[in-house]
C-alpha cells in the first residue's frame, strides 16, 4: 500500500461546537459580556412554513381570482372603546421605538402604513410629531419605562397598547446603548446623554392582573373611554396570559412569538426564551373561546410574519390580524445587498446585519447618526413598505379565494394541514394525509 | 364651589365634568364627597382647578395630572399622582405603593407615610413626604427631587440616574449605585424651596438632611461591575 496516496479525511466541525459557537466562546472570553444584538430568533424553529393550505376541490368550492371579492378589513377594539379601529387590511406595523429607529424610518413606516390603510405603533421613547403626522392610525405604546409618556400624546393616539412583554424577550427590559443616545433621544427620555439606558422589565405601578385591570380603567378614564386598549404579551404561557389580559379588560390582545424582533437585547435571550409564534396561537384562541370572547376581544399575532401565506395561516389559526416589524424594516431597505461593501466593513454581510445597538446602520434605519439617517428617503421607503403590504394582502387573498373564502377572516383551521408532527401538535391541525392531531388538539 | 357626591354620581361623570372644563373656567374649586376609595379619581385633569377629595382615594388618584391641584383629605392608594406632568397633588394621610411613579413634573406632597417604591422611575417630579417611605423607593429614578422627613426603607435609590434624594431620618440601606453625597449650599437652597412649597416652616432645618444620588458607576455596562446587577 502506498502510504502517500491514502485519502485524507476532511476536517469535520462538531455540530455541538460549530464555528458560530466557537466564535461566540472566543468573543465572550475576549470581552466579558454577552452578545447584544437586534432582530429576532435566527435558528430554525417550527413555523408557518410547516403548514399547508387545502385548496378547494369537490368538497369545497373556490372563489374566482381577480373577479370575486375577498374582503380584507378588520375592526379592532370593539369591546369597550367608543372609537374602535377600522383597518383596511389585517396587517399592522408593530411597535418600534424612536431611538432604536431613526426619525426618517419612523416617518417612512407611517407613510407606508397610511397608504396601505393600516396602523403603526410607537415604541419605547414616546411619540414623535413625524410619526403622528404621517400615520393615519397610530397606536401609542404604554411601556414599563414610560419614557416620554404624557397625557397629551395619549389623547392624540388612536389606540393605547399596554406592553407587558415582547416575543424576543418575555420578562426582559430594553437596553439602548449609550452610543445611540442623541440630544433628542436623551431629552425625550429624561436621561443624560451617552449612558446605557436600561428600560424596566416591569411596570412601576402595577404587579398583577388585578392591578392591571385598575390601571386599564385609569387609562380609559384619562382618555374618556374612547380608545381601544391593547395588551401586548410575549408568547410564553399564552392560554393563561390571554385569559388574564381579557380579565383585565383588554379590548385587543397582541401576542408576540419568539421570532419577533427587538432593538437590542442579549442573543441568549432572543434564542432561548419564549415559544414559537406557531405554538402560541391556538392556546390563545382557546382562551378566548373558553371565555366566550373570541372575536369580541381581537387577537393580533406577531413574530416572524413574512408573506401573505404567513398572514393567511395566522388568520386561519384564529388571529384577527397580524403585525410585522422586522419584515417592515427590510421593506424600508434594511440589510439591502446594494450596501454589501458597507456591511462587510462592519464585519457582517447584507442579510445578517443585526448590531442595531451600535447605531452604525448603513441603511440609515436603526441609527441616530444624522448622516446615516439622512440616507433613508421616507417617501420612497414608505412607498416600498406600502407595495410590500399590498403584495402580502394579494397573496393572502389568493389563498383565501382558493379555500372558498370571501373574507380573509373566514379562513379556519380546517383549511390547514401540517407537514411535520411538531407543527401538527403546535397548530392543532392534522398531519397531512392523516386525520391525526398529536395531543388530541387540547390545551 | 361645585360639589360632586360620589354616593349619587359616578366616577365617570365626575371625571368627564372635570375633563370638559375649559382652560379659563371660573369653576375653579371642586369638592368630591363620599369618594369611598374609588380608583382613578380626578385622573387626567388639564385645567388650573382645585379638587378636594373629602376622604380616602383608591388607585391612581390624580394620575397624569396637568395644572390642577388635587387634595386628598384621607389616604391614597397605589400610584397616586402617577406620571403627573404639572400641578400639585397633596395627600393629607398616608400613600400606598408607587406614589408619584414616573411623574414628569409638578409637586406631590404626602403628609403621612408612603409605602414601597415611592418615586419609582421618577422623571422630573418633586415629591415631599413628611413621614417615612418604604423599600425600593426612587428605584431607577431619572430626575426630580425626593424629600423625606422621616426614614427610608431598604434599597433607596437602586439604579438611580440623576434624581436627587434628601432624607432627614435613617436610611435602612442604599441600592446599587446610590451613594451619599455632599450637601452643598445650592442643595440647601433647593431643599428649602421644596420644604417651603410643601408648607413646612423653619422648624425643620435643611441641615438635618443628608443627600443621596447616583455614583454613576453603572451608567455604562462593564463586566467588572457585574456583581452589582
Amino acid at each position: 500500500m502506498d502510504i502517500g496516496n491514502i485519502p485524507q479525511t476532511l476536517p469535520r466541525y462538531s455540530t455541538t461546537f460549530d464555528p458560530h459557537t466557537l466564535a461566540e466562546i472566543r468573543r465572550a472570553a475576549a470581552t466579558g459580556i454577552y452578545d447584544i444584538r437586534g432582530g429576532g430568533a435566527k435558528r430554525k424553529l417550527p413555523h408557518f412554513d410547516d403548514l399547508l393550505f387545502l385548496g378547494a376541490s369537490v368538497s369545497r368550492y373556490p372563489l374566482e381570482g381577480y373577479r370575486e371579492k375577498c374582503a380584507t378589513d378588520v375592526w379592532l377594539g370593539t369591546r369597550h372603546a367608543s372609537k374602535p379601529i377600522h383597518l383596511d387590511i389585517p396587517i399592522t406595523i408593530a411597535g418600534m421605538s424612536f431611538g432604536s429607529l431613526s426619525a426618517q424610518a419612523k416617518e417612512a413606516l407611517g407613510r407606508g402604513a397610511s397608504i396601505a390603510g393600516t396602523s403603526t405603533t410607537t415604541g419605547d421613547g414616546g411619540m414623535t410629531p413625524e410619526e403622528r403626522g404621517q400615520s393615519r392610525t397610530l397606536v401609542y405604546q404604554y411601556l414599563p419605562s414610560r419614557y416620554g409618556m404624557n397625557p397629551d400624546d395619549l389623547r392624540k393616539a388612536d389606540a393605547i397598547e399596554v406592553v407587558i412583554g415582547q416575543g424576543a424577550k418575555p420578562g426582559g427590559g430594553g437596553m439602548l446603548l449609550g452610543q445611540k443616545i442623541s440630544d433628542r433621544v436623551a431629552q425625550m427620555r429624561n436621561l443624560p446623554m451617552g449612558i446605557d439606558q436600561r428600560s424596566a422589565c416591569r411596570h412601576p405601578d402595577w404587579t398583577g392582573p388585578d392591578d392591571l385591570e385598575i390601571k386599564i380603567e385609569e387609562l380609559r378614564e384619562i382618555t374618556d373611554w374612547e380608545k381601544p386598549i391593547y395588551v401586548k404579551v410575549g408568547a410564553t404561557r399564552p392560554y393563561y396570559d390571554v385569559a388574564l389580559a381579557v380579565k383585565s379588560g383588554a379590548d385587543v390582545v397582541v401576542l408576540d412569538g419568539m421570532q419577533g424582533g427587538t432593538a437590542a437585547t442579549q442573543d441568549v435571550f432572543i434564542e432561548h426564551v419564549g415559544i414559537p409564534t406557531l405554538a402560541a396561537i391556538r392556546p390563545a384562541v382557546q382562551a378566548l373561546q373558553d371565555l366566550g370572547m373570541y372575536r369580541k376581544v381581537q387577537l393580533v399575532v406577531s413574530g416572524g410574519i413574512r408573506n401573505g401565506a404567513d398572514v393567511a395561516k395566522a388568520l386561519a389559526l384564529g388571529a384577527d390580524a397580524v403585525s410585522i416589524g422586522t419584515a417592515a424594516l427590510v421593506a424600508l431597505g434594511d440589510n439591502d445587498p446594494a450596501l454589501e461593501a458597507e456591511y462587510n466593513a462592519l464585519g457582517t454581510t447584507a442579510g445578517a446585519y443585526d448590531d442595531w445597538q451600535e447605531g452604525r446602520d448603513p441603511a440609515g434605519i436603526t441609527t441616530q447618526d444624522p448622516e446615516l439617517a439622512a440616507r433613508l428617503d421616507p417617501v420612497a421607503a414608505g412607498r416600498r413598505l406600502a407595495n410590500y403590504l399590498a403584495v402580502m394582502v394579494l397573496e393572502a387573498q389568493t389563498i383565501a379565494r382558493a379555500c372558498g373564502k370571501s373574507h380573509l377572516l373566514n379562513l379556519e383551521p380546517e383549511d390547514l394541514v401540517a407537514l411535520t408532527m411538531e407543527a401538527a401538535a403546535m397548530a392543532r391541525v392534522p398531519l397531512a394525509g392523516t386525520d391525526w392531531i398529536p395531543g388530541g388538539g387540547r390545551v | 364651589m361645585a360639589v360632586v357626591d360620589l354616593a349619587r354620581t359616578s366616577r365617570r361623570e365626575l371625571n368627564r365634568a372635570l375633563h370638559d372644563l375649559p382652560a379659563d373656567t371660573n369653576e375653579t374649586l371642586w369638592r368630591v364627597e363620599n369618594p369611598a376609595g374609588q380608583h382613578a379619581l380626578a385622573a387626567g385633569l388639564n385645567a388650573p382647578v382645585t379638587v378636594e377629595i373629602a376622604g380616602h382615594a383608591g388607585y391612581y388618584c390624580g394620575g397624569m395630572n396637568q395644572r390642577a391641584t388635587i387634595v386628598v383629605e384621607g389616604n391614597a392608594g397605589v400610584g397616586v399622582a402617577e406620571n403627573m406632568m404639572s400641578g400639585k397633588v397633596h395627600v393629607r394621610g398616608d400613600a400606598s405603593q408607587s406614589a408619584g411613579a414616573t411623574a414628569h413634573g409638578g409637586l406631590l406632597v404626602i403628609d403621612g407615610n408612603a409605602s414601597a417604591r415611592c418615586g419609582i422611575s421618577m422623571k422630573g417630579v418633586d415629591i415631599v413626604v413628611k413621614g417615612s417611605i418604604g423599600p425600593m423607593s426612587a428605584f431607577m429614578a431619572q430626575s426630580g427631587k425626593l424629600v423625606v422627613l422621616g426614614d427610608a426603607g431598604d434599597a433607596l435609590g437602586n439604579s438611580i440616574y440623576e434624581a436627587r434624594l434628601y432624607v432627614r431620618g435613617a436610611v435602612k440601606s442604599l441600592g446599587a449605585d446610590c451613594i451619599e453625597k455632599e450637601l452643598r449650599d445650592e442643595h440647601r437652597a433647593e431643599l428649602r424651596g421644596l420644604l417651603d412649597a410643601a408648607g413646612i416652616g423653619d422648624e425643620v432645618s435643611v441641615d438635618q438632611f443628608r443627600r443621596y444620588g447616583s455614583a454613576r458607576t453603572l451608567y455604562n455596562f462593564h463586566v467588572d461591575n457585574a456583581a452589582a446587577y
